[in-house]
Protein backbone atom coordinates (compact mmCIF):
# COMPACT_ATOMS: atom_id res chain seq x y z
CA UNK A 1 0.00 0.00 0.00
CA UNK A 2 1.39 3.43 -0.98
CA UNK A 3 1.77 6.06 1.93
CA UNK A 4 -1.15 8.19 -0.34
CA UNK A 5 -3.47 5.48 0.53
CA UNK A 6 -2.57 4.87 3.86
CA UNK A 7 -2.95 8.72 4.58
CA UNK A 8 -6.22 9.01 2.68
CA UNK A 9 -7.64 5.82 5.02
CA UNK A 10 -10.31 6.83 7.33
CA UNK A 11 -12.42 5.89 10.01
CA UNK A 12 -16.28 6.37 9.41
CA UNK A 13 -17.54 9.15 10.67
CA UNK A 14 -13.87 10.49 11.04
CA UNK A 15 -14.73 13.26 7.93
CA UNK A 16 -17.76 14.73 9.53
CA UNK A 17 -16.35 15.00 13.02
CA UNK A 18 -13.17 16.57 10.83
CA UNK A 19 -15.82 18.82 9.42
CA UNK A 20 -17.54 20.04 12.38
CA UNK A 21 -14.82 20.90 14.02
CA UNK A 22 -13.58 23.15 11.43
CA UNK A 23 -17.43 24.67 11.30
CA UNK A 24 -17.31 25.43 14.61
CA UNK A 25 -13.44 27.47 14.39
CA UNK A 26 -14.60 29.08 11.51
CA UNK A 27 -18.25 30.05 13.36
CA UNK A 28 -16.49 30.94 16.22
CA UNK A 29 -13.73 33.15 14.32
CA UNK A 30 -16.05 34.92 11.73
CA UNK A 31 -18.33 35.93 14.86
CA UNK A 32 -14.79 37.50 16.41
CA UNK A 33 -14.36 39.64 13.66
CA UNK A 34 -16.76 42.12 14.16
CA UNK A 35 -17.46 42.33 17.60
CA UNK A 36 -13.51 42.34 18.35
CA UNK A 37 -13.70 45.65 15.68
CA UNK A 38 -16.13 47.23 17.76
CA UNK A 39 -14.74 46.73 21.31
CA UNK A 40 -11.64 48.69 19.98
CA UNK A 41 -13.81 51.51 18.69
CA UNK A 42 -15.70 51.59 21.76
CA UNK A 43 -12.61 51.43 24.23
CA UNK A 44 -10.37 53.86 22.32
CA UNK A 45 -13.03 56.58 21.88
CA UNK A 46 -14.05 56.22 25.58
CA UNK A 47 -10.28 56.39 26.61
CA UNK A 48 -10.23 60.02 24.15
CA UNK A 49 -13.08 61.13 26.12
CA UNK A 50 -11.41 60.57 29.39
CA UNK A 51 -8.41 61.98 28.63
CA UNK A 52 -10.10 64.72 27.03
CA UNK A 53 -12.43 65.59 30.43
CA UNK A 54 -11.20 63.40 33.51
CA UNK A 55 -13.90 65.02 35.22
CA UNK A 56 -16.50 62.89 33.60
CA UNK A 57 -14.96 59.90 33.52
CA UNK A 58 -16.77 58.04 35.80
CA UNK A 59 -20.09 58.47 33.10
CA UNK A 60 -17.78 57.85 30.56
CA UNK A 61 -16.75 54.49 32.39
CA UNK A 62 -20.40 52.99 33.22
CA UNK A 63 -21.06 53.92 29.67
CA UNK A 64 -18.11 52.54 27.86
CA UNK A 65 -19.06 48.81 29.89
CA UNK A 66 -22.12 48.99 28.57
CA UNK A 67 -21.39 49.43 25.43
CA UNK A 68 -18.70 46.56 25.84
CA UNK A 69 -21.94 44.44 27.04
CA UNK A 70 -23.81 45.25 23.78
CA UNK A 71 -21.20 44.85 21.69
CA UNK A 72 -19.80 41.20 23.13
CA UNK A 73 -22.85 40.00 22.56
CA UNK A 74 -22.31 39.60 19.30
CA UNK A 75 -19.16 37.43 19.65
CA UNK A 76 -20.72 35.22 22.93
CA UNK A 77 -23.94 34.44 20.45
CA UNK A 78 -21.14 32.97 17.92
CA UNK A 79 -19.53 31.27 21.03
CA UNK A 80 -22.68 29.76 22.22
CA UNK A 81 -23.49 28.51 18.34
CA UNK A 82 -20.18 27.06 17.80
CA UNK A 83 -21.40 24.60 21.12
CA UNK A 84 -24.61 23.74 19.38
CA UNK A 85 -22.97 23.17 15.59
CA UNK A 86 -23.28 19.01 16.16
CA UNK A 87 -21.62 16.52 13.30
CA UNK B 1 -24.05 9.56 43.54
CA UNK B 2 -21.55 11.45 45.59
CA UNK B 3 -19.90 11.85 42.30
CA UNK B 4 -22.50 13.58 40.56
CA UNK B 5 -22.69 15.85 43.65
CA UNK B 6 -19.75 16.91 43.46
CA UNK B 7 -19.47 16.24 39.89
CA UNK B 8 -15.86 14.98 39.97
CA UNK B 9 -15.96 13.36 36.80
CA UNK B 10 -15.92 16.23 33.89
CA UNK B 11 -18.26 15.64 31.07
CA UNK B 12 -17.86 16.14 27.54
CA UNK B 13 -17.88 19.74 26.17
CA UNK B 14 -20.98 19.36 23.83
CA UNK B 15 -22.67 18.37 26.96
CA UNK B 16 -22.45 22.04 29.06
CA UNK B 17 -26.64 21.91 29.17
CA UNK B 18 -27.26 18.64 30.92
CA UNK B 19 -27.85 18.61 33.97
CA UNK B 20 -26.12 15.52 36.05
CA UNK B 21 -28.65 15.31 38.85
CA UNK B 22 -28.50 13.67 42.57
CA UNK B 23 -31.20 13.34 45.06
CA UNK B 24 -34.20 15.13 44.16
CA UNK B 25 -32.51 16.91 41.38
CA UNK B 26 -29.92 18.40 43.92
CA UNK B 27 -26.36 18.71 42.08
CA UNK B 28 -23.29 20.85 42.25
CA UNK B 29 -24.84 23.74 40.55
CA UNK B 30 -28.12 23.83 43.25
CA UNK B 31 -25.43 23.70 45.85
CA UNK B 32 -23.68 26.64 44.59
CA UNK B 33 -26.74 28.66 43.84
CA UNK B 34 -27.29 27.55 47.76
CA UNK B 35 -24.31 28.80 48.63
CA UNK B 36 -24.76 32.53 46.84
CA UNK B 37 -28.24 32.52 48.46
CA UNK B 38 -26.82 31.96 51.99
CA UNK B 39 -23.47 34.49 51.51
CA UNK B 40 -25.88 37.49 50.36
CA UNK B 41 -28.56 37.13 52.85
CA UNK B 42 -25.47 36.79 55.62
CA UNK B 43 -23.65 39.73 54.39
CA UNK B 44 -26.74 41.79 54.46
CA UNK B 45 -27.71 40.43 57.85
CA UNK B 46 -24.06 40.62 59.34
CA UNK B 47 -23.78 44.13 57.99
CA UNK B 48 -27.27 45.45 59.27
CA UNK B 49 -27.66 43.77 62.84
CA UNK B 50 -25.69 46.76 64.39
CA UNK B 51 -26.64 50.41 62.30
CA UNK B 52 -23.81 52.09 64.18
CA UNK B 53 -23.31 55.74 62.75
CA UNK B 54 -20.22 55.66 61.89
CA UNK B 55 -19.74 52.50 59.88
CA UNK B 56 -17.54 49.87 61.36
CA UNK B 57 -16.03 46.44 61.20
CA UNK B 58 -15.57 44.42 57.79
CA UNK B 59 -18.95 43.38 56.97
CA UNK B 60 -21.11 46.62 57.56
CA UNK B 61 -18.43 47.75 55.45
CA UNK B 62 -18.76 45.83 52.87
CA UNK B 63 -22.62 46.12 53.10
CA UNK B 64 -22.66 50.04 52.88
CA UNK B 65 -19.88 50.66 50.44
CA UNK B 66 -21.21 48.28 48.03
CA UNK B 67 -24.70 49.51 48.38
CA UNK B 68 -23.26 53.40 47.63
CA UNK B 69 -22.14 51.45 44.99
CA UNK B 70 -24.83 49.86 43.48
CA UNK B 71 -26.79 53.61 44.07
CA UNK B 72 -25.07 55.76 42.48
CA UNK B 73 -22.71 53.86 40.02
CA UNK B 74 -25.85 51.64 38.37
CA UNK B 75 -28.97 53.20 39.51
CA UNK B 76 -28.64 56.91 39.90
CA UNK B 77 -26.66 56.68 35.86
CA UNK B 78 -29.40 54.54 34.70
CA UNK B 79 -32.70 55.36 36.38
CA UNK B 80 -32.42 58.51 38.55
CA UNK B 81 -34.09 59.19 41.70
CA UNK B 82 -37.35 57.25 40.68
CA UNK B 83 -35.47 54.31 40.66
CA UNK B 84 -34.44 53.95 44.39
CA UNK B 85 -36.87 51.95 45.25
CA UNK B 86 -35.97 48.72 43.13
CA UNK B 87 -32.57 49.88 45.58
CA UNK B 88 -33.05 46.48 47.45
CA UNK B 89 -33.87 43.93 44.43
CA UNK B 90 -30.83 45.35 42.06
CA UNK B 91 -28.27 44.84 45.61
CA UNK B 92 -29.58 41.69 46.00
CA UNK B 93 -29.35 40.16 42.40
CA UNK B 94 -25.77 41.75 42.03
CA UNK B 95 -24.91 39.74 45.10
CA UNK B 96 -26.69 36.72 44.26
CA UNK B 97 -24.80 36.95 40.28
CA UNK B 98 -21.25 38.13 42.01
CA UNK B 99 -21.49 35.15 44.61
CA UNK B 100 -22.65 32.84 41.98
CA UNK B 101 -19.57 33.70 39.70
CA UNK B 102 -16.60 33.83 42.21
CA UNK B 103 -17.06 29.64 42.97
CA UNK B 104 -14.96 29.91 39.45
CA UNK B 105 -11.81 30.99 41.09
CA UNK B 106 -12.44 29.37 44.44
CA UNK B 107 -10.23 26.29 45.43
CA UNK B 108 -12.17 23.18 45.39
CA UNK B 109 -15.27 23.95 44.15
CA UNK B 110 -13.94 26.00 40.91
CA UNK B 111 -17.03 26.04 38.44
CA UNK B 112 -19.56 29.02 38.23
CA UNK B 113 -22.86 27.90 38.22
CA UNK B 114 -24.04 30.66 35.66
CA UNK B 115 -22.42 28.66 33.43
CA UNK B 116 -25.34 26.27 33.11
CA UNK B 117 -28.32 28.06 31.26
CA UNK B 118 -31.22 28.07 33.48
CA UNK B 119 -30.74 30.26 35.91
CA UNK B 120 -29.32 33.34 33.56
CA UNK B 121 -32.93 33.03 31.63
CA UNK B 122 -34.23 32.75 34.88
CA UNK B 123 -32.93 36.14 36.19
CA UNK B 124 -33.84 37.75 32.49
CA UNK B 125 -37.33 36.73 32.15
CA UNK B 126 -37.50 38.14 35.92
CA UNK B 127 -36.39 41.77 34.22
CA UNK B 128 -38.35 41.10 31.40
CA UNK B 129 -41.48 40.93 33.64
CA UNK B 130 -40.16 43.83 35.13
CA UNK B 131 -39.42 46.10 32.62
CA UNK B 132 -42.85 45.39 31.12
CA UNK B 133 -45.01 45.40 33.31
CA UNK B 134 -43.66 48.96 34.82
CA UNK B 135 -43.45 50.23 31.44
CA UNK B 136 -46.97 49.02 30.73
CA UNK B 137 -48.13 50.84 34.45
CA UNK B 138 -46.26 53.91 34.54
CA UNK B 139 -47.06 54.65 30.16
CA UNK B 140 -50.59 52.73 29.35
CA UNK B 141 -50.06 49.94 26.92
CA UNK B 142 -50.50 51.53 23.88
CA UNK B 143 -47.99 54.35 24.38
CA UNK B 144 -45.49 51.75 25.96
CA UNK B 145 -45.96 50.00 22.37
CA UNK B 146 -45.17 53.08 20.53
CA UNK B 147 -42.40 54.47 22.55
CA UNK B 148 -40.53 50.81 22.55
CA UNK B 149 -41.38 50.55 18.36
CA UNK B 150 -40.65 54.26 17.29
CA UNK B 151 -37.31 56.09 18.31
CA UNK B 152 -37.47 59.39 18.19
CA UNK B 153 -36.12 61.19 14.90
CA UNK B 154 -36.34 58.25 12.70
CA UNK B 155 -36.95 59.13 8.87
CA UNK B 156 -40.36 58.13 7.39
CA UNK B 157 -39.50 55.70 4.47
CA UNK B 158 -37.77 53.01 6.87
CA UNK B 159 -39.82 53.75 9.51
CA UNK B 160 -41.65 50.04 9.34
CA UNK B 161 -38.48 48.13 9.85
CA UNK B 162 -36.98 50.11 12.38
CA UNK B 163 -40.40 49.69 14.09
CA UNK B 164 -40.13 46.05 13.55
CA UNK B 165 -36.43 45.35 14.84
CA UNK B 166 -37.09 47.48 17.44
CA UNK B 167 -40.45 45.83 18.62
CA UNK B 168 -37.87 42.36 18.30
CA UNK B 169 -35.75 44.06 20.33
CA UNK B 170 -37.65 44.75 23.19
CA UNK B 171 -39.81 41.60 22.85
CA UNK B 172 -36.88 38.59 22.50
CA UNK B 173 -33.39 40.31 21.70
CA UNK B 174 -32.98 41.99 25.07
CA UNK B 175 -34.01 38.71 27.61
CA UNK B 176 -31.76 36.64 25.11
CA UNK B 177 -29.06 38.52 25.19
CA UNK B 178 -28.63 39.08 28.41
CA UNK B 179 -29.11 35.59 29.60
CA UNK B 180 -26.44 34.31 26.70
CA UNK B 181 -24.09 37.21 28.21
CA UNK B 182 -23.86 35.71 31.47
CA UNK B 183 -23.88 32.27 30.75
CA UNK B 184 -21.37 32.45 27.58
CA UNK B 185 -18.60 34.51 29.49
CA UNK B 186 -19.01 32.65 32.91
CA UNK B 187 -18.92 29.44 30.22
CA UNK B 188 -15.95 30.52 28.73
CA UNK B 189 -14.00 31.83 31.27
CA UNK B 190 -14.35 28.09 33.15
CA UNK B 191 -13.62 26.65 29.49
CA UNK B 192 -10.38 29.02 29.65
CA UNK B 193 -9.47 27.98 32.93
CA UNK B 194 -9.79 24.19 32.15
CA UNK B 195 -7.67 24.56 29.05
CA UNK B 196 -4.94 26.40 30.72
CA UNK B 197 -4.77 24.00 34.07
CA UNK B 198 -5.07 20.53 31.75
CA UNK B 199 -2.54 21.71 29.47
CA UNK B 200 -0.13 22.34 33.17
CA UNK B 201 -0.44 18.73 33.76
CA UNK B 202 -0.02 17.68 29.98
CA UNK B 203 3.31 19.55 29.52
CA UNK B 204 4.16 18.76 33.11
CA UNK B 205 3.94 14.92 32.28
CA UNK B 206 6.14 14.94 29.02
CA UNK B 207 9.55 15.76 29.96
CA UNK B 208 10.28 17.03 26.99
CA UNK B 209 7.46 19.97 27.16
CA UNK B 210 8.44 20.73 30.66
CA UNK B 211 10.43 23.71 29.60
CA UNK B 212 7.20 25.52 28.81
CA UNK B 213 4.78 24.59 31.99
CA UNK B 214 6.10 28.09 33.43
CA UNK B 215 4.44 29.78 31.37
CA UNK B 216 1.46 27.95 30.84
CA UNK B 217 1.14 27.81 34.74
CA UNK B 218 1.29 31.74 34.56
CA UNK B 219 -0.68 32.24 32.15
CA UNK B 220 -2.99 29.97 34.13
CA UNK B 221 -2.83 32.45 37.41
CA UNK B 222 -3.44 35.61 35.12
CA UNK B 223 -6.18 33.85 34.23
CA UNK B 224 -7.60 32.95 37.28
CA UNK B 225 -7.33 37.32 38.42
CA UNK B 226 -9.20 37.84 35.01
CA UNK B 227 -11.58 35.80 35.85
CA UNK B 228 -12.29 37.74 39.51
CA UNK B 229 -12.48 40.66 37.35
CA UNK B 230 -14.97 39.46 34.87
CA UNK B 231 -17.39 37.63 38.10
CA UNK B 232 -17.63 41.31 39.31
CA UNK B 233 -17.88 42.55 35.74
CA UNK B 234 -20.82 40.76 34.37
CA UNK B 235 -22.68 40.99 38.00
CA UNK B 236 -22.24 44.48 37.39
CA UNK B 237 -23.49 44.81 33.62
CA UNK B 238 -26.35 42.56 34.23
CA UNK B 239 -27.73 44.57 37.53
CA UNK B 240 -27.14 47.80 35.12
CA UNK B 241 -28.56 46.11 31.88
CA UNK B 242 -31.73 45.32 34.29
CA UNK B 243 -31.50 49.09 35.81
CA UNK B 244 -31.37 50.58 32.25
CA UNK B 245 -34.44 48.58 30.63
CA UNK B 246 -36.59 49.63 34.12
CA UNK B 247 -35.16 53.06 33.09
CA UNK B 248 -35.90 53.35 29.68
CA UNK B 249 -39.84 52.14 30.68
CA UNK B 250 -40.20 54.47 33.14
CA UNK B 251 -38.34 57.29 31.50
CA UNK B 252 -39.01 57.19 27.58
CA UNK B 253 -37.04 58.51 24.68
CA UNK B 254 -38.71 61.94 23.53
Amino acid sequence: MSLLQLLAQQDPGELEAGLTAVGRGIVYGGAAIGPGIGIGLVVGNAITAMARQPESAGTVRTTMFLGIAFTEALALFGFVLAFIISG
Amino acid sequence: MIASILALEVPSVPHVTIWEAGPLGFNKTAGIYFFATFMTLLLIFLGTRQKRLVPAGFFQNTAESSIDFVKNQIIMQTMGTDGLKYLPYMVTLFFFIFFSNITEILPGVQFPANSRFAMPVVLSLITWAMYMTVGIVKQGPLKFLKNSCIPPGVPKPILPLVALIELLQVLIVRPFSQAVRLFANMLAGHLILVTFAVLCAATWAASITLIITPFTFLLLVAMTGFEILVSFLQAFIFTILTALYIGTSMHPEH
